[in-house]
């Protein structure tokens, strides 16, 4: 009995041996024609839903990229290879992984991680290694105001969100010859840098058409109720009511308008889409503008993905839901990597993020140019409206492919 | 000051925001129930409140998803959260109810980031809402605006409150519970088995918690991390009213309600939640000096 263990004990230890011995060739001939990106995204705390759009869309580019044979640089094909880690939402976990990635990883490039709070903590890290992050989910403009040689962007910055419905609002009151300065808007805005940043970009805005803001409410992260501020925007009646609160702050706004019963003739919000307010409210939202960076609609076209509905049928067929536009951004970012590899022809770290700021090409995303910032002026902000339960691009014009209503009633 | 012109013009947005404050208050007040019965029965004081909300409000959505009127996960998030009050009791709560105060609130800070993390890895972090389907009455021209599922929250609250009163004077438990948490030991030593009485205060708590949650999940919209604000709310609450007093808990609900509405009017959103605790130190403060007071005309 015992020594009938102790043989088989020995037959598989041999065995194992010969396994590893087959095994180690093959091996370290992957690793050498492996490319590693690194990333922190947040799979677990407040933002593990959007942190996994953002690693989907890092997923399904990858795949592609090697199904199709991998990124060529020099006459040599490459796969690529992400290694991940769970930032737990939190800002210093997330400098933390992406001191870790960069010194016991060695990892030379990283993809950006969800939220610009997240990228904030990591971008003085990889500036101080000088490495080269790609991010599609860090769009506040302080990123950009802070020198960073390493850091590129490939979604719009955020005081860009919401100008568009001011925009719409200007085209749509002159149209119907009303003076835009006679114009009043009504806001509030969760008291974070994201939200703060798109408020400056309307206040802008508000500046150079003469419109005046009549409502300017910080809401509190904690936020559960509405029901004070638009108290408010009942009894001022604005012409435009404008409210960013992650998707939190869009759902209430949307179920609490609607309660109340307060029509604005329009009324703009973000995070629409991760809210979900067509499907899950849509008598109360109809209506609504939201902004967005991007929609499987638009006519943009590119290489490795095809339209931005061929990304759309992709993504959708991998993960089983229609892709937001956090994983459409994220999986851009990789093709921003893949472009600047090749076009560097070389993986030093230094030529890559030089080719990365060279980058100029159109995407299923967009296009992609980056400013000397490293943020993406290329593309524009997508404002859809919510129409029979429906979201509708209606801005900016040149890619809208339905019209707006307005006045709402 | 903008704001107080609005309101001096127009004395009828008063009354919308004195209705929404006393029916949201009512909701408050029934989350704080919980958190007097088991600070002064148990000396908890339950950090996981908000938490227990939190859940109730996903039973209501997953009710809701399925198909079934969201009305119906008032009770049984109630019972349901009975039961999870009931076996975090025996798993957790029994082991910290004879500890210093410091070590249960550790232990319940500790519960609250469980559930939190669980509720987020289970149901996701997506802000879910669950449509009740009643309508909105609207008084003076549209002016004023009563959302009829906060009515029927303020009527379930004001019977729940009427429910516990009588059944902690009459009921044979509610005795129990009343015995304890006036001697623990005394109690015992009266037959009283006081872990029993600790574990039905537990989850009736939670159950408490539960019926709130599933309003919530109706009238605003729930996500695994909204609890904070209503434990920090039901413990203003508590520290208003005092611990064994059903009555002005509710008493004290519904003021915060309406305290919140007006410095979320007049101050901004932004200041709503900060007033309120400015408030708190305010009354504590003044209580201070009442006390003071008093024992000057003892010595």
């Amino acid at each position: 009995m015992t020594t009938k263990r102790t043989s088989s004990l020995v037959l598989g230890i041999g065995m194992l041996g010969l396994a590893s011995l087959a095994a180690a060739p093959a091996l370290s001939a992957a690793a050498q024609d492996t490319i590693t990106l690194g990333a922190a995204v947040s799979l677990t705390g407040k933002y593990s839903t959007n942190g996994q759009h953002t690693k989907n869309g890092y997923d399904l580019a990858v795949k592609l990229v090697n199904d199709s044979g991998g990124v060529k640089v020099g006459d040599k094909h490459y796969k690529l290879k992400v290694i991940y880690y769970d930032d737990e939402s939190t800002p210093a976990r997330g400098a933390q992984l992406a001191e870790r990635l960069i010194s016991q990883d060695k990892v030379k490039y990283l993809l950006g991680p969800y939220s610009s709070g997240l990228t904030k903590a990591m971008a003085p890290v990889t500036e101080k290694y000088h490495i080269p992050m790609v991010e599609g989910n860090g769009a506040s403009v302080s990123l950009f105001n802070k020198g960073y040689r390493y850091l590129f962007a490939t979604l719009s910055t955020t005081e860009y969100y919401l100008k568009s419905a001011l925009i719409l609002l200007d085209e749509e009151a002159k149209a119907r010859g009303k003076d835009p300065s006679k114009l009043r808007i009504a806001m509030a805005f969760e008291n974070d840098p994201f939200s703060r940043d798109i408020r400056q970009g309307v206040l802008d805005e508000a500046k150079r058409f003469g419109m005046k803001v009549v409502v300017d409410d910080k809401l509190p992260p904690e936020l559960n109720d509405m029901t004070a501020t638009l108290t408010k925007v009942r009894a001022l009646r604005p012409d435009l009511l404008l409210v960013s609160g992650h998707a939190k702050g869009a759902a209430l706004v949307v179920r609490q308008t609607h309660e109340l019963h307060i029509r604005v003739p329009m009324m703009a919000t973000t995070h629409c889409d991760s809210a979900k307010v067509a499907q899950k409210q849509p008598e109360a939202s109809e209506g609504f503008l939201c902004a967005s960076q991007w929609d499987r609609t638009l006519s943009y076209k590119g290489p490795w993905f095809g339209t931005a509905e061929q990304f759309a049928e992709a993504f959708e067929k991998a993960y089983g839901y229609a892709p937001p536009y956090q994983g459409a951004e994220s999986a851009a970012a990789v093709l921003v990597f893949v472009d600047a590899f090749q076009r560097a022809n070389s993986l030093d770290p230094e030529k890559v993020r030089d080719a990365i700021a060279a980058t100029n090409m159109q995407t299923f995303y967009g296009n992609i140019d980056f400013d000397d910032t490293g943020k993406n002026i290329a593309k524009p902000m997508v404002l859809y409206q919510i129409q029979d339960g429906k979201y509708k691009v209606v801005a900016p014009s040149k890619w809208a492919t339905a019209k707006v209503i307005y006045p709402l009633k | 000051m903008d704001n107080l012109t609005i309101l001096l013009d127009a004395p009828i947005l008063s009354l919308q925001l004195l209705i929404d404050g006393l029916l949201v208050g009512a909701i408050f007040a029934l989350v704080a129930y919980g958190m007097a019965l088991v600070w002064g029965v148990m000396n908890i004081i339950n950090i996981a409140q908000g938490e227990f909300v939190m859940l109730g409000g996903y039973v209501a959505y997953f009710l809701y998803r399925a198909g079934i009127h969201p009305l119906y996960g008032i009770p049984l998030a109630a019972v349901l959260m009975f039961v999870v009050g009931w076996v975090l009791y025996r798993a957790i709560i029994f082991r910290v109810v004879d500890r210093d105060l410091f070590t249960s609130i550790l232990a319940t800070f500790g519960l609250s980031i469980l559930l939190q993390q669980l509720a987020n890895e289970l149901f996701g972090s997506d802000v879910r809402t669950a449509q009740s389907g009643l309508k909105t009455w609207f008084l003076f021209d549209g002016q004023v605006t009563v959302a009829q599922i906060k009515v029927l929250a303020f009527v379930i609250a004001l019977v729940i409150g009427a429910l516990l009163l009588w059944f902690l004077k009459r009921a044979r438990l509610g005795q129990a519970i009343r015995a304890t948490a006036q001697n623990a030991r005394a109690a015992r030593i009266m037959g009283v088995d006081t872990n029993r009485v600790y574990a039905m205060t537990f989850g009736l708590n939670a159950a408490l918690c539960g019926a709130a949650g599933a309003l919530v999940a109706m009238i605003w919209i729930i996500q695994p991390f909204l609890g904070l604000p209503f434990t920090a709310r039901s413990f203003m609450i508590v520290v208003v009213a005092g611990v064994g007093n059903i009555g002005a808990v509710f008493i004290a609900g519904i003021g915060l309600g309406v305290a919140e509405e007006f410095a979320g009017f007049l101050l901004g959103a932004q200041f709503q939640t900060a007033f309120v605790f400015a408030l708190l130190v305010l009354i504590l403060v003044w209580r201070r000096i009442r006390l003071s007071r008093q024992r000057r005309y003892l010595s």
